[in-house]
């Protein structure tokens, strides 16, 4: 099995390859910002910092104990998922844009801390060895894909994720509705950090050596845009978003320094313009329903 | 020793609460944290920097300038970023005021390079006053002066002027104040000049003590002042100042009892704990919601 997939992947070339990686982390990570930001409204700004956490212990562990690598998946994304609810506990309590502060801090905080831990290599960052697993990354990542956005298509539809739409529409009036805010509020922050430790864990054995430093603000407002330029809230958008802002330094190489000018022009001209992203309000299902009707349904005229 | 330390973080804090004094006006008025205050606060050392640098005045002068450029700056980001916004969702603004915060980072950082500016030898007098074992520079005194000036003058706008007034009165009730004949639309931007003034003088300020101004000074400080609002009470115009200054020294004496690694990460520990057991801040009232 695992000959037969390594073989797969090596039909591919590395090139594409590396890019298609690419996309894939950035969707995972993306996804998991679009249960806090799109689906419950919560800005955070530390996304970076769970992926940190998550590409930390699946590097640990891999180093330490050579655990298989599916399981440091897990792991890696529960650890970030338990950073996330310390953090957001206090925070998540209060209305208003605490939690955007919150990790912000968090996020330096943590970077500070890393750098000064030893099991974390200082300043010097860790060298990852390839994963404990005879299937190979790309699968990983593939997998990893298909399942986070499984999930998130059918937690939208869920009660959960209909309850994270209302305290994102109007938060007095859910709990008027008896949803408990808080408590749905930390769920999805939580489930939403699983992802980034998740996509964090597949990020630091793709790239092989992480650094606390490269999991700063930067980082975190990368995935925010992927999010925002999409579309708040709809999974097709958030691909399209990660898609592109994944590619886009390939194509545009040549305008390297001015891409975060770039970034935060979009993002001002987006919020005026277009607050909910290119694919805003798009739903996966509606979207799929109306290719399969028109499959089964030829036009009448 | 201590009395030492005690003027120094005082001094550090003063700035804080100078920054801080901004991010609380704006979120007393329209519920914003406007996260392009760092950058303005970066955008007016800068601005003091090219003054001394290229038309070679006086220190005081080019305080004055970039204050009066902050202030303009300030008013124009509101304009363009956020006022459209005021009736839209709070994460589109926010969302839109970190569009505006990194494009003005990045932009110094493609004018001015990556490395930190110093300002020129002799800038400003060196010296220091000696009282018993505590030496206070003559920066210092500076900082002192200018920032305790400038709170005095803020609390009299606030309090004692008409547009102090309509200040007050637009972040009791926003529509009730329009309706009584308040011109809001003034009353921000006012408000926005005020505080991205103080932002300047704070940046000026900054740039001179620690004699380094560079593109991504704004991020860390604007947190620490943001910190510093929480902690004295976001929307409270004395906690604001109480919380800065409170910071400022807890850093000061962080560093002194030997963390010096972790001085960055104090701001946030107290920003944490005071979400977690007094959420209004030190001097800041519980909000009541209505719908």
């Amino acid at each position: 099995m695992g000959n037969f997939l390594q073989n797969v992947v090596n039909q591919i070339d590395p090139y594409v390859m590396q890019i298609l990686v690419n996309i894939g982390i950035g969707i995972i990570l993306a996804l998991g910002l679009n249960v806090i930001t799109g689906l419950a409204g919560q800005l955070s700004l530390g996304h970076a910092a769970f992926m940190s956490i998550g590409a930390f212990t699946g590097a640990i562990l891999t180093i330490k104990l050579g655990m298989p690598f599916g399981v440091n998946l897990l792991c890696s994304g529960f650890m970030a998922a338990l950073f996330s609810v310390l953090i957001g506990f206090p925070t998540l309590r209060l209305s208003g844009d605490y939690l955007a502060i919150a990790t912000l801090g968090f996020a330096e905080i943590l970077k500070v801390v890393f750098l000064n831990l030893d099991i974390t290599n200082r300043a010097l960052g860790l060298s990852v060895p390839p994963p404990y697993s005879s299937i190979p990354l790309p699968v990983y990542v593939l997998i990893s894909v298909v399942l986070a956005v499984t999930a998130l298509a059918l937690m939208q539809e869920s009660r959960f994720g209909r309850a994270l739409k209302a305290i994102r529409e109007d938060e007095i009036a859910a709990e008027a509705m008896g949803v408990n805010a808080t408590r749905y509020k930390i769920q999805a922050f939580a489930i939403g950090s699983f992802y980034a430790g998740v996509g964090g864990c597949l990020y630091a054995h793709f790239i092989a050596y992480i650094n606390p430093s490269d999991f700063g603000f930067l980082k975190s407002i990368d995935i925010l845009n992927m999010v925002v330029l999409g579309g708040l809230g709809s999974i097709p958008g958030v691909i399209l978003g990660a898609s592109l802002l994944t590619t886009a330094p390939e194509f545009l190489g040549f305008m390297k320094q001015y891409r975060m000018l770039v970034y935060g022009i979009i993002l001002i001209i987006l919020m005026l313009f277009r607050p909910n992203g290119l694919l805003g309000g798009v739903s996966f299902k509606e979207m799929v329903l109306k290719i399969f009707r028109k499959r089964t349904q030829p036009s009448r005229a | 020793m201590l009395w030492q330390q005690l003027i120094n973080g005082l001094a550090l804090g003063s700035t804080y609460a100078l920054i801080a004094l901004g991010y609380t006006m704006v979120y007393g008025i329209i519920q914003l944290i406007n996260f392009a205050h760092g950058e303005i606060f970066m955008a007016g050392a800068f601005f003091a920097f090219l003054m001394v640098m290229v038309l070679k005045v006086n220190i005081f002068i080019a305080l004055i300038l970039a204050m009066a450029f902050c202030m303009l700056l300030g008013i124009f980001i509101e304009f363009v970023a956020y006022r459209r916004l005021r009736n839209s969702s709070r994460l589109s603004a926010l969302i839109s005021a970190i569009g505006v915060s990194i494009f003005l980072s990045t932009l110094a950082l493609l004018v001015f390079g990556a490395d930190a500016k110093g300002f020129p030898d002799g800038i400003f007098p060196n010296g220091q006053l000696q009282l018993g074992s505590v030496s206070i520079s003559f920066l210092q005194i500076l900082i002192f002066v200018v920032s305790g000036f400038l709170m005095l003058t803020l609390q009299f706008i606030v309090h004692r002027t008409k547009i102090g007034k309509a200040m007050r009165a637009t972040s009791q009730d926003y529509n009730t104040a329009a309706l009584m004949g308040v011109n809001v639309n003034m009353v921000i931007s006012f408000t926005f000049a005020l505080g991205s003034m103080l932002a300047a003088a704070g940046g000026v300020l900054v740039g001179v003590y620690f004699n380094a101004v560079s593109f991504n000074m704004g991020l860390l400080v604007g947190l620490k002042a943001f910190a510093a609002a929480v902690l004295g009470g976001i929307g409270s115009i004395p906690g604001a100042m109480l919380g800065g200054i409170l910071l400022g020294v807890t850093e000061v004496f962080t560093v002194t009892v030997g963390f010096s690694s972790y001085r960055d990460a104090i701001a946030f520990a107290v920003l944490v704990l005071v979400l977690l057991f007094r959420p209004s801040g030190l001097l800041g009232q519980k909000i009541q919601k209505k719908v």
